[in-house]
């Protein structure tokens, strides 16, 4: 390990980024997976605070901050407020049994590190190797989707899949132009805002958030 | 040579005779967080003395196994805490056995017990034995996953290299290690049938594991299991710090070192007993059926580690 | 300069709609915003047609060549037009008690900034903005495909917000990877994303990293395109949301999605050029769109929803352009981008029949659908015409493209031909048998009482009949420098 002391704080992150994203995958209950997220915004901005410190890359700190903003202090309050509001909070048990997505996610996370392994040798940034946990975020966000029935999680799957490619961003190039994120943040930002309104229209609608409800429309 | 085999014999009595007080310790220590009164913290060595003068009650029915199964638990346990390093590295007796087969040591005591149980025929023994061996199929796997983690760092299973390794070169942050020390909390409370999977003071017939498996016990036999217990958590707890703590252990021949490493097993005891307290106090016992859950987590945990560990510290 | 007022005409109008929406004139001003909107793409083709390719604002943040700026052109039209179809349409579903003043407002500020989104993405430069402003045409019609707020409808807004917005993050994921491989050579910052720069070092990007960005942009983009097998969104989508809404997602939105794969294929094409199999970006797409082509078909047999049946009709051409695009060369990019053309116009023309149908019959299911000719002959023939204009009868411009595309694939993939021929086979019997009743059977009904507003839909039709006939000159050099763009 030649690796600088806060790099290896990054690779400390990363793993722990992943962690969260399987804790996700097990959390039953919509306040737990909130918090969840809420943490996983939070080693995320930190990572990128400490890489655009090491590297100087100084962008990297308004990517950092607006992950702060946004995605632990606006979108958890946004959230915790919606659960309360509509009092969604109760266990749910998801389609598929939760040791068997474990299985599969780390089948998935298998399956992304080896995708990642050409493109990270390819890559010249001092965290490359976190380009395998970041896509493994993805596709574990992308299986919580999936294997839920209930809108606020696989809303939350979704947002959890955004932080995964932000990381993916970070890890393989230093992030992305500062428009192109700032463009990104806001589009994620209005897109929570519409799900916001939506949600209310959905339990106005169906008395529930639970998207069983909503299997009327399908392919004949 | 020889001063190590006298070290290896004071280290190995050493934790014989300081088990009870790590249990007393937690005790003492959930007692505290729960805010009743604490029994004193040599509460286990009195319990154990008085079991030790009672006389032995023995279903009439019990085969020898019965009785033999106390002596096995108990040997099986010292040996493996003459096998794990806690204040000296690299005594002369770590070579016979490995990280691997210190697990299996661990399995054959509980092979044992898990037949004593058995050997009466009551409907409770069977009961425990059963759970038990749910529990062990499940957290063994994970238990060799997390030794795999650390040997893949050290390059060796043995557990001196690994000490080694970790303690005596420069300081390096491995989240391999950090996932894999979870998974060990983990599998660690699940095999000392400790809270949230077992219950260690409960006789509900619902919920307990180990206790249903020593029901039928008394008297010197039931002081060697109780005390075979006590030596397992502090195995155990050992085999944690070796593994993920390990600072402070004296490497081998190093006498200077050695008060030192006495102060450190003792902090690192107190803190890793008061934790584990602490877990208990917060945590709520699991249902049976969630318990393979929460050992498939640890699983994952370790293997989630082995992944990282591939990924980016190679 | 134009592209200020191309862009900035919608963003006003939907600040404006936005507060004033609910007013009596606002689909009035709707229309407004929509024609300044045309204008201003009119200004700016001019431009284009007079001096040639454009490259704008700041470091290049807009880049307009004859490939952009004929669907800037064909998008600003098509919403105009749409607009006007929507005045009386929707006022006519407010009586009806569908909707009320606020979702109209809703509806209003919505229409135009989603066109504004569109617009966007068809003129940036930049493919990180490209995404965003996808993203953002995204949000904005997902509140207008729950308008009506039925069950069905929050179904299918929320199936829409899902599958396309994971389809997008993927493309995120291609455009991140993109970037990847543009660093490297042109340096970190902003201009590394910008099409023209990565156009100019396209042979020198890292063929593996752009292969897997373009799988990425493809499967993501292609998730709005409609491309099975995620297509599951759109008929969802187009049966369930107002029937304006309908039109412009089924004939502009699905071909911004595409121009963005197109744009991306470009540059993949460029960076295997020294490759073996260079055609590795044009495969994928000749499998998706021929997959789309023939599953659609089959599909449209099945539907007993009149608006269902039509959104798989256009999954069905959106393959056959991609089908088209996949093969490459002059020709078959010429069609693509005349079939691009005609399937917009002709499909919103189909919508705005279809709508006033579904009006006065008071549902969408065919089977309660008889006798337009009937109730209202103007409907009747708009609907029959624009069904027969679709499936590519002769003198419409659709069999010009068609048959081109066709003709291609005979002499270049003729394995793909029967498939193709096949399914077009099936599509027409489909279509054809479930609409000619609707049109000319028995009806109960007394005739409409009022005259519907169905000018644009013989505009359309009208455009697409004379580019059937004939293409003037101009226009047809205008496609073949398109065509030519997009490379082979």
């Amino acid at each position: 390990m030649s690796l600088t002391y806060h790099l290896q704080v990054v690779n400390l992150l990363a793993a722990l980024l992943l962690l969260i994203s399987f804790a996700m995958l097990s959390q039953r209950r919509i306040v737990g997976l909130v918090t969840l997220f809420a943490w996983q915004g939070a080693a995320l901005s930190l990572s990128t605070a400490i890489v655009a410190w090491s590297t100087d890359q100084h962008h990297l700190y308004y990517s950092a901050a607006l992950t702060l903003a946004l995605k632990v202090i606006a979108m958890p309050w946004f959230f915790y407020r919606l659960v309360k509001k509509l009092d969604v909070d109760r266990d749910v048990e998801p389609m598929i049994n939760i040791p068997t997505t474990m299985l599969i996610g780390i089948a998935l996370v298998i399956f992304s590190f080896n995708l990642a392994l050409p493109i990270s040798e390819l890559s010249g940034t001092v965290m490359r190797s976190t380009l395998g946990i970041a896509m493994a975020c993805v596709l574990l966000a992308f299986l919580m989707m999936i294997t839920r029935r209930n809108a606020i999680p696989q809303v939350i799957g979704f947002l959890a899949m955004e932080n995964g490619l932000f990381f993916a961003a970070t890890s393989a190039t230093y992030g992305m132009p500062l428009v192109v994120e700032l463009g990104v943040a806001l589009d994620v930002l209005i897109g929570v805002f519409v799900l916001g309104i939506f949600f209310f229209q959905i339990r106005e609608t169906f008395d529930s958030l639970d998207l069983k409800h909503m299997e009327k429309l399908k392919e004949r | 040579m020889t001063a190590g085999i006298l070290l290896q014999i004071a280290q190995t009595l050493l934790a014989i005779l300081l088990a009870p007080l790590l249990l007393g310790w937690v005790n003492q220590c959930r007692a505290w967080l729960q805010g009743r009164g604490a029994p004193p913290i040599t509460q286990p060595y009195r319990s154990i003395r008085k079991l030790f003068h009672k006389d032995a009650v023995i279903a009439h029915n019990a085969s020898p196994l019965f009785r033999f199964a106390p002596y096995m638990i108990f040997a099986c346990m010292a040996l493996a805490a003459g096998i794990v390093p806690m204040i000296v590295n690299d005594l002369p007796f770590s070579p016979a056995a490995d990280a691997i087969a210190l697990v299996g040591v661990f399995a054959l005591a509980r092979v044992f017990l898990a037949l004593a149980a058995m050997d009466i025929g009551t409907s409770f023994g069977t009961l425990g034995a059963r759970r038990e061996m749910l529990v062990a199929f499940l957290a063994e796997p994970a238990l060799l996953m997390v030794f795999f983690t650390a040997s893949l760092i050290s390059q060796s299973t043995e557990l001196p290299h690994i000490v080694e390794t970790l303690a005596h070169s420069e300081f390096a942050i491995y989240p391999s290690l950090a996932f894999a020390a979870v998974a060990f909390w983990m599998i660690s409370v699940a095999e000392n049938a400790r809270i949230p999977v077992d219950n260690p003071t409960t006789h509900l017939e619902l919920t307990m594991i180990h206790e249903a498996m020593i029901l039928e016990y008394s008297a010197r036999h039931l002081a060697l299991i109780e005390w075979a217990v006590a030596l397992k958590l502090f195995t155990y707890s050992a085999l944690g710090i070796a593994l993920f703590l390990p600072w402070g252990i004296a490497a081998a021949g190093d006498w200077g070192a050695l008060p030192l490493a006495v102060l450190a097993l003792f902090a690192k005891m107190a803190g890793g007993g008061f934790l584990l307290a602490f877990m208990e106090a917060i945590s709520a016992k699991l249902r049976l059926f969630r318990v393979p859950e929460y050992l498939g987590t640890a699983f994952l945990l370790a293997v989630l580690g082995m992944l990282i560990h591939f990924l980016l510290e190679v | 300069m134009e592209i200020y007022w191309l862009l900035g005409i919608p963003l006003l109008g939907g600040i404006v709609l936005a507060f004033w929406g609910n007013s009596r004139s606002a689909p009035e001003v709707n229309a407004l915003f929509s024609f300044l909107t045309l204008l201003a793409a009119a200004w700016l083709t001019a431009r284009i047609v007079a001096d040639g390719p454009m490259l704008t604002g700041g470091e290049g943040w807009f880049f307009i060549d004859s490939f952009n700026v004929f669907l800037v052109a064909l998008t600003a039209f098509v919403a105009f037009t749409t607009s006007l179809f929507s005045r009386p349409y929707m006022r006519i579903e407010e009586e009806h008690g569908r909707l009320n003043a606020k979702r109209l407002r809703l509806y209003h500020s919505s229409y135009q900034i989603f066109i504004g989104a569109m617009l966007l993405a068809l003129t940036t430069n930049n493919m990180g903005i490209l995404w965003v402003s996808m993203e953002a045409a995204t949000l904005a019609t997902v509140l207008l495909v729950s308008l009506y707020r039925t069950p069905a409808a929050l179904e299918a807004a929320w199936k829409y917000f899902i599958l396309c917005g994971v389809g997008i993050a993927l493309a995120l994921f291609g455009t991140i990877l993109l970037y990847f491989a543009a660093e490297k050579i042109l340096g970190s910052g902003g201009t590394a994303l910008l099409w023209t720069h990565l156009n100019g070092v396209k042979a020198e990007l890292e063929p593996t990293v752009l292969q897997l960005a373009f799988v990425f942009l493809l499967v993501g983009y292609g998730t709005k395109v409609g491309l099975a097998p995620l297509h599951s969104w759109l008929p969802d989508a187009h049966a369930e949301g107002p029937t304006p809404v309908s039109a412009v997602l089924s004939g502009l939105l699905l071909n911004v999605a595409l121009y963005a794969v197109m744009r991306s294929k470009v540059l993949v094409d460029g960076a295997l050029g020294n490759e073996v199999d260079n055609s590795m970006a044009g495969n994928l797409m000749m499998g998706f769109g021929l997959f789309s082509v023939v599953l659609a078909a089959f599909l449209i047999k099945r539907q007993t929803d009149v608006k269902r049946m039509f959104a798989y009709s256009s999954i069905e051409h959106m393959g056959l352009i991609t089908f088209a695009f996949g093969m490459g060369g002059p020709v078959a990019n010429f069609a693509g981008l005349l079939h691009m053309t005609m399937h917009s116009l002709t499909k919103s023309a189909i919508f705005f029949a279809v709508g006033h149908a579904t009006q006065s019959a008071g549902t969408q299911m065919m089977d309660g659908i008889r006798g337009l000719i009937k109730t209202n002959p103007t409907i009747g023939w708009g609907l029959m015409l624009g069904t027969v204009a679709i499936l590519g009868v002769p003198p419409f411009g659709v069999f010009a493209s068609e048959f081109l595309i066709i003709t291609t694939a005979m002499h270049e993939h003729p394995w793909a031909t029967p498939f193709l021929l096949i399914a077009l086979g099936v599509a027409f019997a489909s279509i054809f048998g479930k609409v000619q009743p609707m049109v000319f059977g028995e009806t109960p009904l007394a005739k409409l009482p009022y005259q519907p507003a169905l000018t644009p839909v013989f505009i359309h039709l009208g455009l697409v009949l004379m580019l059937g006939l004939f293409i003037p000159p101009y226009l047809a050099m205008w496609y073949r420098q398109a065509a030519a763009l997009l490379g082979g």
